[in-house]
């Protein structure tokens, strides 16, 4: 339901004229929600702002919350959502706190006229505070939303680390299940510690992988093809009897991609490799 | 129309693709390539392409033709700094670039070329050899007296 | 459900470049991860010069999408051209370094995640494609 820039215009006048008594008994209803966990001067603060954005948005005839004059309302319902939402309130608190502001109002308009006009008014008003709330709760459903995704990736950084083992040797020791996101980063950033040290070997150790199935042989394949594109070469680790027996069984081929069953035989294998390299007559 | 500047570091070519080349530019670098292998004598081409945040499957073959190309004028070409995100989507691709060795940069690609003309055994410097031969080489060279 | 899109015409070897760099900007904006910007512009990359080599030239239309739950990038590429008489040779992995006898279309189809192809002999061929953030 939209409102009419008459509506809007009365409700402008409104919120200015009592804005002390307004923001007071907002925020005493928000502080008794949130159960001292934010500061009563904090609170007033904000409380104070939304205010004044309602009342700006009201001025300039918002009919709802998307328009144009409602953008600094908006900015500020975000800052406040993001606020709670990094501070472990929960969706309800935040949305409450903005629904609180419908008792606020309709505490002055009790005290005015109980004409159809203000029972109108106050409808209308009502329902734009509403879509404000909602706006709210999606802002906040967002933020957490961004918060647990960073701490997923930052879960996939600690358990995927690249260690450089020796000079142009680099490892990465794979613990855990391998699933397609997983694999992915793991793949990336080794790639990416290839270029960033210069190093033309990498021992992908899968010891700590409990199971190897065609998928997850196919992401290791698809790293090693990769890594030699770029001009390194990848020798697999760590390959226990079952996983070897599973292997075979599914007929996976990995070609000619060196394989080890221990990581000190990989870069065993590596170094002599290496060295062979660097000599100036092909090793016998 | 721009063009891929090609420098001589002596005894090889090096190639810095640093622009998002149109196929023209990419088939003007094979000829002006073969132009200088043949009037410098160089043979080792090195193509940097640590800029590039793509090579699709125009890029792919015009890289192979280079290196096939260098190879009849008795030139080795080396293609160096490919990217993991270049790499991670040539797998997908499909597109292995067949015949065409890689480095993991400019170093590197040096070391493997000089690395390849020692075995080969004519990089003309023959101080190198003390007797013995080289084993499962191609044209033996003269040992020192 | 599409928020803004751009259309370029194909007809010449600077315009798949210029393909390429819109579709470059329209993946950063929506924030593609960089292995995924990657993808969407190297297929985009050889579809476009299909269009203009196959195709006899054409137009590429890039838009940013957005299904609600995630953001995206949709492109199509359309042609008048003599359109694709044998899909399943068109789809075969044609990349070999004699030049192959497919289309690649089947690589270009592992790079994104949504490809659709209308086509027919004498009228032209569109390939629509789509690309999600994760």
């Amino acid at each position: 339901m939209t409102l009419s820039a008459d509506e809007a215009a009365r409700f402008a006048t409104l919120l200015e004229e009592h804005q002390e008594a307004l923001v007071a008994t907002w925020t005493d209803r928000v502080a008794a929600t949130l159960r001292g966990r934010l500061s009563q001067a904090e609170l007033r603060r904000q409380t104070s702002e939304l205010r004044r954005g309602f009342q700006e948005a009201m001025a300039g005839a918002a009919p709802n919350l998307a328009a144009e004059p409602a953008a600094e309302l908006r900015a500020q319902l975000s800052e406040v959502s993001a606020q709670r939402a990094r501070q472990g309130f929960n969706a309800t608190e935040t949305a409450v706190s903005v629904f609180a502001f419908k008792e606020a109002v309709l505490g002055i308009l009790d005290g005015a006229s109980n004409d159809a006009t203000t029972f109108r008014d106050y409808v209308a008003f009502s329902s734009f505070v509403d879509e404000a709330a909602l706006f709210t709760f999606d802002s906040y459903v967002r933020v957490r939303e961004e918060l647990i995704a960073d701490q997923a990736e930052q879960l996939l950084e600690l358990s995927t680390p690249v260690v450089k083992l020796w000079e142009g040797v680099v490892a990465v020791p794979l613990v855990g299940t391998l699933d397609s996101a997983r694999a992915q980063v793991v793949m990336e950033r080794l790639l990416q510690t290839l270029v960033d040290t210069g190093s033309p070997y990498a021992i992908i150790d899968i010891t700590g992988v409990p199971a190897v199935d065609t998928q997850v042989a196919q992401h290791i394949l698809k790293t090693v093809v990769a890594a030699r594109l770029m001009g390194a070469d990848c020798i697999i680790s760590g390959i226990r009897p079952q996983i070897a027996q599973t292997i075979v069984a599914l007929g996976i081929e990995f070609g000619d991609i060196a394989t080890k069953s221990s990581l000190a035989d990989a870069l065993r294998y590596v170094l002599a490799k290496s060295s062979q390299a660097k000599n100036k007559r092909p090793e016998r | 129309m721009d063009r891929v500047p090609v420098l001589k570091i002596g005894d090889i070519l090096l190639v810095s693709i640093q622009i998002d080349m149109e196929d023209q530019v990419a088939l003007q670098l094979q000829e002006d390539l073969a132009d200088r292998i043949v009037s410098t004598g160089c043979h080792g081409v090195i193509i940097d392409i640590s800029a590039l945040d793509i090579v699709d499957s125009f890029v792919g073959r015009t890289l192979a033709t280079i290196a096939s190309i260098s190879k009849v004028l008795d030139a080795e070409t080396v293609v160096v700094g490919m990217r993991p995100a270049v790499a991670i989507t040539l797998v997908e691709l499909g597109l292995s670039l067949p015949g065409i060795r890689t480095a993991l940069n400019v170093e590197l690609g040096m070391d493997l070329l000089a690395r390849e003309r020692r075995e080969r055994g004519d990089d003309g410097d023959f101080s190198d050899y003390t007797g013995g031969g080289v084993d499962g080489g191609e044209t033996p060279a003269v040992p020192a007296s | 459900m599409n928020d803004e899109s751009q259309q370029l015409a194909v007809t010449s070897d600077q315009d798949v470049v210029r393909v390429r760099q819109l579709v470059r900007a329209s993946a950063v904006a929506v924030k593609l991860s960089l292995v995924d910007q990657t993808k969407i512009v190297t297929a985009a990359s050889e579809l476009a010069r299909n269009t203009l080599v196959y195709g006899g030239g054409g137009s590429v239309e890039v838009a940013q999408v957005d299904n609600g739950r995630r953001k995206g990038i949709r492109i199509v590429f359309a042609d008048q051209g003599p359109g694709i008489a044998d899909l399943d040779l068109a789809f075969t992995d044609g990349y070999t370094s004699g030049g192959g006898l497919g289309l690649g279309l089947s690589g270009a189809r592992r790079l994104v995640d949504e490809f659709s192809i209308e086509t027919g002999v004498g009228e032209g061929t569109s390939i629509t494609v789509t690309k999600w953030c994760r």
